[in-house]
């Protein structure tokens, strides 16, 4: 057992939290380019190299396994496994099929109108778009690499929880009225019938992981460059008592500080995570951090704007209204519980 | 023949598009390429995934942005 444990620990530290690149950089720093350990700079810099690389090798590789299994999922196939199911059922299954199913903010309202069309509860489909931005394999192997896996596995849990919820009480509304009516007419379901039946080889899944690595990373490296540039700087100079005075577990009002400055920001998880780390190193609550980033995640003034032309204000008003209060108090939960996860 | 690439005016859908020019210059074909962004025509379309490429009202491409070969052998197998 003890042996387990001990391989296990080696495992996680130098697989997921890559002990061996911290080392590594900070040799290089300090051996190679002269850096005197103890200052601030050297802090930012290994902070920057160290999370940049990490970030990007781990992101590499996760994308391709959740590629891979995400090819089995197409949102067609989604649409028909969906449609088996009623009620809060039919919530869970979409916050469940929200993490595996391909998805980038640019296709969410295509896939919207679809699932609209083929005449799946408008509830559902919100349950769906909620969770796929949220909870994918990627960032939660993340979280478990910059944190740990207990809150890993608990922000995955309460991000499908804000999804089932969400979704359900969208239903619960009857708001299918306040749906754009383009949206609702069935022209061109036709069309889709034919093009659901595709089957891939395995070797079109792995060109098509390849692909969508290659993708994403060109998608979101800039800001992963800011994100860790921004956490850097938070890091090595940003005084802690500025930062908790603000965002501190004494100011009451942090968590709903944090959630109403994600939202309008449109970054990838991946961009949020290095300040979320830089934050909880100065001591905010991880209740505030992860408000924060599912703040950023869920909700962006670009989803909101395309969002806009397919529903109507009350049901826009609704979507965020709900997924702003999950947020919040999902974040009072955990800081409130935040000792478990220490 | 009547060549439609449908998206949202992403990056990819564009890209499909120039693809699509490409490959039917390539061929020196008489056809007509339409870059289509309307909300309502790619609901009407069926697509899920944008980008969407469609020929002669047939989609034959979703949701990847294909190569200028693979666009090439998509538009041969139309044309017979």
């Amino acid at each position: 057992m003890e042996t387990i444990k001990i391989i296990f620990t080696w495992l996680n530290d130098q697989l997921l939290k890559m002990n061996w690149l911290q080392s590594l950089v900070n040799n290089f720093l300090s051996n190679v380019l002269g850096f005197d350990s103890e200052s601030k700079i050297f802090d930012s810099v290994s902070f920057f190299m160290y999370d940049v690389i990490k970030i990007l090798i781990l992101l590499t590789v996760l994308i391709f396994i959740s590629s891979y299994i995400q090819s089995y999922f197409s949102p067609e196939r989604t649409r028909r496994i969906l449609g088996k199911f009623k009620g809060v059922p039919a919530n869970i299954i979409g916050a469940l099929l929200g993490t595996v199913t391909p998805f980038c903010s640019c296709s969410s309202i295509p896939i919207f109108i679809g699932f609209t069309k083929a005449g799946l509860p408008i509830g559902v489909t919100f349950s769906f778009l909620i969770s796929s931005p949220l909870v994918d394999l990627a960032s939660v192997i993340l979280l478990a690499s910059i944190f740990n896996w207990r809150i890993a596995i608990a922000y995955v849990f309460v991000g499908l929880i804000i999804a089932v919820v969400g979704g359900s009480v969208i239903s619960a509304f009857k708001m299918e009225k306040y749906v754009e009516d383009f949206v609702r007419d069935r022209t061109g379901l036709e069309n889709s019938s034919d093009i659901i039946e595709y089957k891939m080889t395995r070797k079109e899944r792995i060109r098509y992981a390849l692909d969508q690595v290659k993708e994403i990373i060109k998608r979101v490296w800039v800001y992963i460059i800011i994100g860790v540039g921004i956490g850097a700087v938070i890091h090595g100079f940003i005084p802690e008592a500025f930062i908790s005075l603000i965002l501190g577990k004494e100011n009451s009002f942090s968590v709903i500080i944090a959630t109403l400055l994600g939202i309008p920001m449109y970054a990838d998880i991946f961009g949020t995570l290095p300040i979320a780390e830089a934050l909880v190193n100065k001591g905010v609550g991880i209740g505030t951090v992860l408000a924060f980033m599912m703040a950023v995640t869920a909700l962006s003034l670009p989803s909101i704007v395309m969002l806009k032309k397919v529903i109507k204000t009350k049901l826009l008003m609704t979507f965020v209204g709900i997924v702003t209060i999950g947020i919040i108090v999902v974040g009072y939960l955990f800081n409130g519980f935040g000792f478990l996860f220490a | 023949m009547e060549i439609k690439v449908l998206g949202s005016g992403c990056a990819n859908c564009k890209r499909l598009y120039q693809f699509t020019l490409q490959a039917v210059s390539d061929l020196a074909i008489d056809a007509e390429v339409l870059y289509v962004t309307d909300m309502h025509a790619i609901a009407d379309s069926g697509l899920m995934r944008t980008p969407g490429l469609i020929i002669d009202g047939k989609i034959v491409s979703y949701g990847r942005v294909s190569t200028v070969d693979e666009i090439k052998n998509l538009i041969n197998k139309a044309n017979i």
